[in-house]
């Protein structure tokens, strides 16, 4: 199995588990077969050693050098505009319909329902279209 | 020193006088104390306006909309009536959902209604419990159809200018497969 993303310094991350759960941070240097150092001055989320079990690899890097301090990392994410780029993917996207649908009171679930069976009314009767 | 032996308190005489008591002891009954004037305490996502989920009694299901908190603590409510059959009725907080939808319901005049007007009549608790085979249907009294109709005609209109509010409070609530009510956001 070839591996795609590698545990490398600038690997944009996204933090499992812990206070900082959901945000991202990138890995600013590695301290063993266990853990590295991440730091996400961005997002909020401290300089802080952390174990891989708990973050996971995204498709994103930044350009820097190994312990960037935080004004050279901020920088290079402005410039590889890492939040834009992590919005539009379809990963966020789906933490974020999980996030909205696990928000919904009652009255937004029943909207939903009436929604979902309009749409499904569209598709019924087009489907009756195309089988005639 | 000399004891002092008290006096029993002799029952309060029928006959003025005082020369004769009635054979069986009179209680005097003592008087009560208690005076409960504090307002009611109800949990604070229940307020007039809010969109409660009725979870038990004859309208179970139901989704209706909190009026008025009365004075005994139960909650005043409507459905409204030409929504979902729900009329001016009192519920138990402790039997309800209070949703995060709430509806502006300042025009809605509740003053007028309270405790003693849900109270039973006479006529109403009339009849021997052994009488009749088929249970008799309930009558409601005219001036409740009046009331209902009252406070409907301002309710109505807040519910309708709300998109989608009418079917919402139509609809019933159930409980289906994936749904973990303790995960739920009302």
């Amino acid at each position: 199995m070839v591996f795609k993303r590698y545990v490398e310094v600038g690997r944009v991350v996204l933090v499992n588990y812990g206070p900082d759960a959901g945000k991202l941070a990138t890995i600013i240097d590695i301290v063993d077969q266990n853990k590295c150092l991440i730091d996400g001055p961005s997002t909020g989320v401290a300089r802080q050693v952390i174990p891989y079990g708990r973050i996971a690899l995204t498709d994103l890097t930044v350009k820097i050098s190994r312990n960037a301090r935080q004004k050279s990392l901020t920088a290079a994410w402005t410039e590889a505009d890492v939040l834009a780029k992590w919005e539009s993917s379809s990963w966020a996207k789906k933490l974020a319909a999980k996030k909205k649908r696990a928000s919904l009171n009652d009255f937004d679930r029943f909207k939903v329902m009436v929604a979902r069976k309009q749409k499904s009314s569209i598709i019924a009767k087009k489907m009756k279209e195309i089988a005639a | 020193m000399t004891k002092l032996i008290k006096l029993a308190k002799t029952p309060v005489a029928a006959t003025s006088g005082g020369k004769y008591y009635p054979a069986d002891d009179v209680k005097n009954p003592k008087p009560n104390r208690k005076s409960n004037r504090n307002a009611p305490k109800v949990r604070g996502s229940v307020t007039p306006g809010t969109v409660l989920i009725l979870l038990a009694g004859r309208f179970r299901g139901k989704r209706v909309i909190c009026l008025k908190v009365l004075a005994s603590g139960l909650l005043l409510v409507s459905g409204p009536y030409k929504v979902n059959g729900v009329p001016l009725r009192r519920v138990s907080a402790t039997y309800v959902i209070a949703t995060s939808t709430k509806v502006d319901v300042s025009a809605v005049d509740v003053s007028s209604y309270d405790d003693t007007y849900f109270a039973r009549t006479e006529e109403s608790v009339k009849g021997d419990i052994f009488e009749g085979d088929e249970p008799k249907p309930a009558v409601v009294s005219e001036t409740r159809k009046v009331d209902q109709k009252k406070v409907d005609a301002a309710l109505l209109k807040v519910v309708e200018g709300t998109p989608m509010l009418k079917a919402y409070l139509n609809a019933k609530f159930t409980l289906t497969k994936n749904d973990r009510p303790h995960k739920m956001i009302f």
